[in-house]
């Protein structure tokens, strides 16, 4: 199918058949990473800039990667090193990069909605890497990318996605992109998590951890914070583990081949235990993988790279 | 100087309802003629002005008990004078501006000269309100007594809420002794620290809520502290319907409070936010639609005594920027009005019950005068209720224009506004 979306803004606004068109690219530009020489001309000339205006470090190289896997030439500014310091506003930053004429803007931030304001006021296709706690759309994408790997087929899959849904802009994405599809959501966590209101993005809400891995075909798990402690959100990370943590018996109630995902980093030991980590089902270095490949075609897409890049 | 302000509906509640003339003779209302016969004139004098107020309402001059002008120190977004410009074209004759000024108006310097640069713009009237903690800092006492002599009118901690219920206390005693209303903007701060109404859309926008209760657990403390002083409290911007329910309960219990809402609060509903607009940014947020109706209710079953602005003038500088950094407030001076006149058309309330909520009760909780009757200072407000117009926020007398409401249809405006006597504004 023709692509003709300009942004990649959220999980909501990309249709069924959206989705699919990018998991179908994503999958045939995979075995490019698995080359003696991972580079393809696709993107040749073509400029991206990785505007982060909160630190991460694998989302970025994630995308930094696929960028020259298509021989993009990828430019990373952070709040730290661009005018952000000095009190220059969002919108003005953001007028400044288009002026030098990059092919697409991939922009993490911490405030929710401000890939909204800077597509207001730029032309420049955005994809957005993570807005605040709304939506994380590429890793949604790479995780369904993930699951229909294995599972072949989104439709009818039970997923628990357990954790902080209410700081949680994965579960936000992964419950609009699955239900989308699909499968069915039930998220789980301390009800001090669980923010008002989510059943009305299409999720069940399961309190009992148990009762919300039983029979699940895939279980996301979502990194704690320890900041969260001081605001009264749980009593320790022991207590956390003991209640929320997937370890080896509770795992043991889901489907025996349930899928075991976690957008990382891990807290080994708090949200998941080691030996689940390190579980034969465990997919979680495998979506490490599928991000660059699903990042690669999201970039294919939005620029307008030439066609065919899956014949390279 | 004598105005004649001819033909008008003239509509003073629990006063007059009619048609007929007002005769104003130096600031002061001299003679009210029911129904005059065609053609009798007035005693002629040379320095008259008649006004033909065929088809206008003539009411007692409009209050708006709260808002922002920003003057001292960010003049930037308001001045007293181009607030005071949008105020008498929004039909307002007086209003009462908050203290969160820089500096801030907690002494007499700054009251007096918030009153001494309003007298020389020759607009409205300013009762100036000083702050209930001196800095707004929440731990000691303003100077009341000076601030009363500095002929501010009531004190408040408005946009910084008062977390320590001792101090709310002895404020509302002091305040009382000296004969300062105190305003409360009711906010638990540690519940409050979110971006928009806690709810269904918030989570969807990724936002952190500020739910109902960071409101109305104040409310409730406030009517309390009422209760024990035996002071009465007025409770500014009440935005959720556990707030009215609480209002409501205790002045059936004879608890001394009053309270007001704003034109947004009966107006929109958290939807307004809709892909993270900034305009429909403020503090308290909007809320649900079960929200809106009971603020509603209670404007029409007299909960709510008040239709006050907010007016919270914000330059693009704070409001152009990520959802959760944006300034909270909306400009209302403008607005109030016409949306008022909506509830009027949505029968909420009679047009004598919004002429109540925003000229009479303001001026009664105040302790000023509203009234069309000889030997009162003219202040009145001429309203065209058929007006039709489309409200350009870009367009209007206030510097900033940070309102959700622009390019809305409105029907009915102030057409005229006089000040003692003076024709401040006439729309053109
Ligand atoms: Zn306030």
């Amino acid at each position: 199918m023709a692509w003709n979306r300009k942004d990649i803004l959220d999980i909501d606004s990309l249709s069924v058949s959206e989705i699919t068109s990018i998991l179908d690219t994503a999958d045939g530009l995979k075995e490019i990473s698995q080359r003696s020489i991972k580079k393809v001309p696709t993107l040749r000339g073509k400029t991206v800039i990785l505007f982060f205006y909160e630190p991460s470090t694998r989302t970025r190289v994630s995308f930094d990667i696929a960028a020259k896997r298509l021989s993009a030439d990828s430019i990373s500014i952070s709040a730290a090193t661009s005018s952000v310091v000095k009190g220059e506003t969002l919108i003005d930053t953001a007028r400044n990069l288009e002026s030098m004429n990059p092919d697409v803007i991939v922009m993490r931030h911490s405030s929710s909605g401000a890939p909204y304001l800077l597509s207001r006021h730029i032309t420049t296709p955005i994809i957005n890497a993570g807005d605040g706690a709304h939506a994380h759309p590429t890793q949604a994408l790479l995780d369904m990318m993930t699951v229909r790997e294995y599972k072949k087929d989104l439709t009818g899959l039970e997923i628990a996605i357990v954790g902080d849904i209410a700081h949680s802009r994965v579960a936000r994405s992964d419950i609009a992109g699955f239900t989308k599809m699909g499968a069915r959501v039930r998220i789980s966590g301390p009800p001090t998590m669980i923010p008002a209101g989510i059943e009305s993005l299409g999720a069940d809400v399961v309190h009992d951890f148990d009762e919300a891995v039983t029979e699940a075909d895939v279980i996301m798990m979502l990194r704690i914070q320890k900041e969260r402690q001081q605001q009264y959100l749980f009593p320790s990370e022991r207590e956390y583990a003991g209640r929320y943590g997937l370890n080896m018996q509770r795992l043991a109630k889901a489907k025996p081949d349930a899928l075991i995902m976690h957008p990382g980093p891990l807290n080994r030991g708090v949200e998941i235990s080691p030996a689940v980590a390190d579980h034969v089902n465990s997919v979680i270095l495998t979506q490490v993988t599928n991000g660059v490949a699903l990042r690669m075609a999201l970039l294919y897409l939005v620029a307008g790279g030439m066609r065919n890049a899956v014949d390279y | 100087m004598q105005l004649i302000i001819k033909n008008g509906h003239i509509l003073d509640p629990g006063n007059i309802d009619g048609t007929g003339d007002i005769i104003v003779d130096d600031g002061v209302i001299s003679a009210v003629k029911r129904n005059a016969a065609p053609g009798a004139q007035a005693e002629k004098k040379s320095d008259v002005r008649v006004i033909d107020a065929t088809g206008w309402v003539v009411v007692p001059g409009l209050i708006d008990m709260h808002v922002h002008l920003r003057d001292p120190g960010q003049e930037y977004k308001e001045s007293i004078e181009t607030g005071l410009r949008a105020a008498v074209a929004g039909g307002f004759t007086a209003v009462c501006c908050m203290p969160n000024t820089c500096p801030v108006n907690d002494n007499r310097q700054i009251t007096e000269y918030i009153i001494h640069t309003a007298e020389k713009c020759h607009l409205a009237r300013v009762y100036p309100v000083g702050t209930i903690s001196r800095g707004l800092a929440g731990k000691e006492l303003s100077d009341y007594g000076e601030l009363k002599a500095a002929g501010a009118i009531a004190v408040s901690d408005d946009g910084m809420p008062v977390a320590d219920s001792q101090l709310m206390r002895r404020a509302l005693e002091y305040a009382g002794g000296v004969g300062l209303k105190v305003i409360s903007h009711c906010e638990d701060p540690y519940l409050s620290d979110g971006a928009m109404n806690e709810g269904a859309m918030a989570t969807r926008m990724g936002l952190a809520g500020i739910p109902n209760a960071a409101e109305s657990i104040i409310v409730m403390r406030e009517l309390a502290l009422a209760e024990l002083t035996g002071i009465p409290v007025h409770i500014a911007h009440v935005s959720t319907r556990q707030s009215v329910h609480a209002i409501r309960d205790a002045k059936q219990r004879g608890v001394p409070a009053t309270a007001e809402t704003a034109p947004h609060y009966f107006t929109l509903t958290e939807q307004a936010v809709g892909e993270y607009d900034t305009r429909a940014k403020m503090n308290p947020p909007l809320r649900s639609e079960k929200d809106r109706a009971a603020v509603r209710r209670g404007l029409s079953d007299g909960v709510l005594d008040v239709i006050a602005t907010d007016h919270a003038p914000h330059s693009i500088l704070e409001k152009e920027v990520e959802f959760d950094r944006a300034a909270n407030g909306i400009i209302g001076l403008e607005t109030a009005l016409s949306l008022g006149l909506r509830l009027v058309t949505e029968k909420v309330l009679s047009l004598e019950g919004l002429i109540e909520k925003m000229a009479k009760n303001p001026a009664r909780i105040l302790g000023l005068t509203r009234e069309i009757t000889p030997g009162a200072p003219a202040n009145l407000t001429l309203i065209d209720p058929d007006a039709l117009y489309t409200y350009d926020a870009e367009k209007g007398f206030s510097k900033s224009s940070n309102s959700p409401f622009h390019g809305w249809e409105m029907k009915g405006r102030a057409a005229m506004t006089v000040v003692d006597g003076c024709v401040v504004y006439e729309q053109n």
